[in-house]
């Protein structure tokens, strides 16, 4: 998942960084293909070095060592409104076939079922950014038809919906799952499955998967991190507290 | 005038029941975990959280029964994920129900600058198109005077008191922070009035030697109080690490509500103040959070 995650950043990209995993994605991302990215982080932080030490959040001292800058969130928030950043990860709890993800409550909000923690910053990183991707569980409880609640846009109920409702710009470009790689289909707003991690297959990925799902044609089984990439995240997640 | 006051007066003196309190503002460091555990000592009531995430700070107070309702963008524990109290407060009224309000880090950050400007609101093109609008009954949509596109306008919030965690300050409240700044200054703009924690004091002619390095003008601050360890287990640079495995016992052992009252008793009633806390905490504990080397930033010249 972190070396697909990786993968997703280009060289000279501006990037807003989430929590956990990919935060190894951007040390990743920064030693093989993408030297010139830079990672915002939204507690107050620039930076164009990945942290010298494994973090478990963003704020973490060894993460404002060397950096590029420390500042206030709404610099983040502003640059991200601005329309400076290329490429923000999120998490999800519960997503549907349009990338809309819900982290906020399942079922109704005024009694909940269960109370998730909110957005954070994900719904402003899911409104703003120029394009993001998600990184979540593959559960067929949590890859539904509809989210019971939309704390992240993502195509809303299809093509045409973010500017019907004032998005700017950006929407979900991957997903990346424990079983699988989802790209968009620009015309539809909705997941394609673009690969199934090694040992899945299209089968495995559907019985999981909450919707009627589509398949891309080139469909084909998620490149394996090279022996390169494993030193990496070991180096940054030695043990295995992120990754496996 | 000496502002410094125990943590004891402080809460007393400037946290009434059913204030609006900021706290957490600087995200997963610089958290004033030493004042939240007064304010549960002091059983404070009907209280009103305004934060931007605030780790388990939030989960502990309402798990403690002093909160009416919270505003914010994220409530629950970075390290484990959910917070055992906010849950049961909203999903079975345990201890009792909870008002949620909700935002994103950006409009909990505007609304709190709107309120440090005085402006009414400030409009954002954040959220448009999400849900959250549904929870928090504040928030108006609108179409700009000037291009006509919709956008999300964030009423502001002025709190009565902002709590702030800090390295160092003087004996007035002129105080230094350092690192990642959050909203920091952004909710000490908006309240009412500030209560400075700090790690250390230190001489006025300190402080005013590094003017840039100032969090917020001292004739806000109310009470200034000295607190080393006050932020355990978040975070202070150049002072502490962050305690990550305390946030997972946290989350093991509140998963109940007997284990709640069980983590309560432990950590906050049965201990009479921070340095009990610390003492309880241990020796080898306090020592594994230590800084591994210094990092002095170069000194800047203010000569003329």
């Amino acid at each position: 998942m972190v070396a697909a995650a990786a993968r997703e950043i280009r060289d000279g990209e501006i990037v807003f960084t989430g929590m956990r995993l990919p935060l190894i994605a951007f040390a990743l991302a920064k030693q093989m293909h993408a030297p010139n990215a830079v990672g915002l982080f939204e507690c107050g932080l620039v930076r164009d070095t990945p942290a010298p030490e494994l973090l478990y959040t963003m704020g973490d001292p060894p993460n404002i060592a060397g950096a590029l800058w420390a500042t206030r969130m709404i610099n983040m928030m502003g640059l991200l409104q601005r329309g400076a950043v290329d490429l923000g990860f999120i998490g999800g709890a519960e997503m549907d076939r349009f990338g809309n993800l819900n982290t906020s409550y399942l079922g109704n909000p005024e009694s909940p079922k269960t109370k998730l923690p909110g957005s954070g910053g994900a719904a402003d990183i899911a409104s703003l950014s120029r394009r993001f991707v998600v990184i979540m569980a593959h559960e067929k409880r949590r890859l539904v038809e509809r989210v019971d609640y939309i704390t992240s846009p993502g195509f809303g109920d299809g093509q045409g919906w973010r500017k019907r409702v004032g998005l700017r710009h950006g929407g979900p470009s991957a997903i990346i799952t424990t079983l699988c790689v989802f790209g968009f289909e620009s015309s539809i707003g909705e997941a394609v499955l673009r690969s199934y991690h090694p040992g899945q297959s299209v089968a495995s990925v559907r019985a999981e998967t909450g919707w009627d799902l589509r398949v891309a044609e080139d469909v084909h089984e998620t490149a394996s991190p090279t022996a390169e990439e494993l030193t990496i995240i070991r180096r940054y997640d030695p043990q295995g507290f992120w990754t496996r | 005038m000496s502002k410094i006051m125990t943590m004891r007066d402080a809460v007393a003196r400037f946290v009434p029941h059913g204030s609006s309190v900021v706290m957490g503002a600087a995200l997963e460091s610089l958290i004033p975990f030493a004042a939240g555990h007064e304010i549960i000592r002091r059983q404070k009531r009907d209280l009103t959280l305004i934060g931007p995430i605030s780790d388990i700070l939030f989960d502990q107070l309402i798990g403690a029964g002093c909160v009416r309702k919270v505003i914010a963008a994220w409530v629950g524990n970075v390290s484990a994920g959910l917070g055992h109290n906010y849950r049961r407060a909203c999903e079975q009224g345990i201890p009792h129900r909870l008002e949620v309000i909700d935002h994103s880090n950006f409009t909990i950050s505007l609304a709190l600058l709107a309120g440090g400007l005085g402006a009414p609101y400030i409009p954002t093109y954040s959220l448009l198109g999400t849900d959250i609008p549904r929870t928090n009954p504040g928030f108006r949509q609108s179409l700009s005077p000037f291009g006509g596109e919709k956008i999300l306008l964030v009423p502001s919030l002025q709190p009565d008191v902002a709590i702030l965690h800090v390295q160092r300050s003087d004996e007035n409240g002129n105080a230094h922070a350092w690192g990642n700044l959050g909203i920091s200054e952004e909710a000490a703009l908006a309240s009412q009035r500030i209560i400075i924690v700090a790690e250390e004091i230190v001489l006025h002619q300190i402080i005013v030697s590094d003017p840039n390095r100032v969090i917020a003008p001292s004739f806000k601050v109310c009470a200034v109080v000295r607190e080393p360890g006050g932020a355990h287990p978040s975070p202070v640079q150049g002072y502490y690490n962050r305690d990550h495995e305390y946030y997972h016992e946290y989350h093991r052992l509140t998963r109940t509500v007997e284990g709640n009252a069980e983590w309560l008793g432990q950590w906050v009633a049965e201990v009479k103040d921070r340095a009990g806390y610390l003492q309880k905490l241990g020796k080898e504990r306090r020592q594994g959070l230590q800084l591994k080397e210094h990092r002095y930033a170069a000194p800047v010249d203010y000569g003329y």
